[in-house]
């Protein structure tokens, strides 16, 4: 696959990726004196220009608190973050808005149920079942939420390949599975994993399913329905929106029997000094005044993303990974992990784990940042991952659409020289 | 000269080559190595102290990137001959000074560990370096003579 062969063939439904790159202001910067590469999506991606103009024109035009104030101001405010929130649940495809609680991030989304779902649903010798390629926020709160209720965290071990076999869910399975936390897509070895077949898998056997969402919504069509997840916890800010901002989906019997989490104003329906009743949802668990700058910069980009259309986003960054893949493949004392290493067809998201030779994965992020590469290196928030797979750290190049071959090219080159460079 | 090659200039760069003091510590329990969980880098050290109490001997069996790898190596070269207490003194002022707790210009007197001076452009490469001499400070109190 030469890469000229490939210049004509850089687009994104009927855009270029040059043209799209336009939309992204900061791609356009240097990083020591180089144009920058940014491969570190997985990590945060950039920001539409469209995203950037809509806070600003919302704090230069519209901003006011919301579901309070009588005023136009705020009855303008109210309607673009409930807007916001409807662009979420049509993204996701839930059954209603109520099924969408805006969060922080996916971070605070899976602590709200392991808090609150938790508290009311785990009880001494409940188990929970994780897998050993979970994210810290999609490991630790479940470590928390066991302690407190006496209930037993169990992992899912992985297979060489770095996927997740149904068998050894099912070997891993205790009669008191109550809760099965799954990522979609892994941030360290880019697996895709198969989550309605273990939904169901799941269910069938009487326990929840959460899916943590966080790489899987910026890069696949995500429909909770038809993966029939009871939760699934997503970020803004992978999803070319702000940071700060992000939603959790639930089923609306389960968020509706769930206890509130925090409490405060917005989250209450009547409050007298000795007790209080709650709102409905999802503002039951929206207590204080909201992220509304962070929703209407979310609500941007879903209308960004759909503009460019999932499939067109979708196809390109198969073609991109494809690409990266075999060039990554060819450079000299490469060691590719997960899904870069064992791609199978439609299971393999944009994320590209490599150690290089014996060279420490700060030293080659050190050497390809001179470069004006932007990578992560260290165990990506995944320590057990890390060492399941033997390496303590490990580097990591994660794509969006507006990566180009020419960017992937220059990664391969400035490896050979990093390897140089070192040995 | 670019941020970058004063990080890894030649003084850095040659210790991580060939590092001094490197050996294989398999006598050292592996609890008592020193780790740095961000990047899973990990040391343990060997000190021979030696008449009145002055360090004779310190090597080191870890595996670590470029920054901490070199920084072992100077450590084990610069600590040859001091009194226990010395070696305490200085680990505590050359980690201050990394930090930036103390103007990096103490550096100055001590050798080549002033090519460690260019950390201070990179905060998130201050932990590679101290951690042989978080390390030293934990194994001090332990070292007996040989």
């Amino acid at each position: 696959m030469g890469r000229i062969a490939h210049e004509n063939a850089q687009l994104i439904g009927t855009r270029t990726v040059e043209d799209v790159r336009a939309d992204f202001p900061l791609l356009d910067r240097t990083v020591n004196g180089r144009s920058l590469a940014y491969l570190d999506n997985a990590a945060t991606s950039q920001k539409p220009r469209a995203v950037i103009d809509a806070i600003r024109v919302y704090y230069e035009h519209g901003n006011a608190n919301v579901h309070r104030a009588l005023h136009t101001l705020g009855e303008e405010a109210t309607a673009a973050y409930e807007e916001a929130r409807g662009k979420v649940q049509r993204l996701l495809n839930a059954r209603s808005s109520r099924e969408i609680v805006f969060t922080r991030g996916t971070t605070e989304a899976i602590n709200l149920v392991a808090s609150t779902w938790a508290d009311r649903e785990l009880a001494p010798g409940d188990v929970v079942l994780v897998t050993e390629m979970e994210h810290h926020s999609n490991l630790v709160p479940w470590q928390l939420a066991c302690a407190r209720r006496g209930a037993e965290l169990r992992a899912v071990p992985i297979t060489e390949e770095g996927t997740l076999d149904l068998e050894e869910i099912e070997k891993s399975w205790h009669p008191r599975t109550r809760l099965v936390a799954v990522t979609y897509v892994s941030n360290v070895l880019g697996t895709i994993n198969d989550v309605k077949a273990i939904a169901a898998l799941a269910h069938a056997r009487g326990a929840t399913v959460l899916v943590d969402g966080a790489q899987a919504v910026p890069h696949l069509r995500v429909d909770v329905q038809d993966i029939d997840c009871d939760f699934l916890a997503f970020s803004g800010h992978k999803t070319y929106g702000p940071m700060g901002i992000g939603a959790l989906y639930g089923k609306e019997a389960l968020l509706e029997a769930m206890p509130p989490w925090m409490g405060g104003g917005e989250m209450i329906r009547s409050v007298s000094l000795e007790s209080s009743t709650w709102n409905e949802l999802p503002w039951k668990f929206e207590a204080g005044t909201p992220n509304v700058e962070g929703a209407v910069g979310l609500s941007e980009a879903i209308d960004y993303l759909h503009a460019l259309g999932l499939p067109a986003v979708r196809g390109w960054e198969e073609v991109l990974a494809a690409y990266a893949r075999e060039r990554l493949a060819a450079v000299t004392g490469i060691t590719l992990y997960g899904a870069a290493r064992y791609p199978r067809p439609g299971r393999s998201a944009s994320v590209f784990p490599f150690t290089l030779g014996g060279i420490h994965a700060h030293d080659v992020a050190q050497f390809l940042d001179r470069e004006g590469i932007a990578v992560r290196a260290g165990h990506h928030c995944a320590q057990p991952l890390a060492r399941r797979l033997g390496v303590p750290a490990t580097v990591r190049a994660s794509l969006a659409f507006y990566n180009t071959f020419s960017e992937i090219d220059r990664l391969a080159e400035a490896l050979e020289s990093a390897r140089r460079f070192y040995e | 000269m670019s941020a970058f090659d004063d990080l890894y200039q030649e003084i850095i760069m040659d210790h991580y080559r060939s590092p001094r003091g490197a050996a294989k510590l398999d006598h050292v329990p592996q609890a008592q190595a020193h780790e740095n969980p961000t990047c899973g880098d990990s040391i343990k050290l060997e000190v021979v102290v030696g008449e009145g109490e002055r360090l004779e001997r310190v090597r080191f069996d870890g595996k670590g990137c470029a920054i901490s790898t070199a920084s072992a190596s100077l450590m084990t070269e610069t600590l040859r001959g001091l009194s226990v207490s010395d070696a305490r003194d200085r680990a505590d002022t050359i980690i201050k000074a990394l930090r930036g707790d103390l103007p990096a210009s103490v550096l100055d007197t001590m050798g080549d560990l002033a090519a460690f001076k260019s950390l201070t452009s990179f905060p998130v490469r201050v932990k590679c370096a101290t951690l042989a001499w978080h390390a030293l400070l934990v194994t001090l109190p332990a070292a007996k003579g040989a």
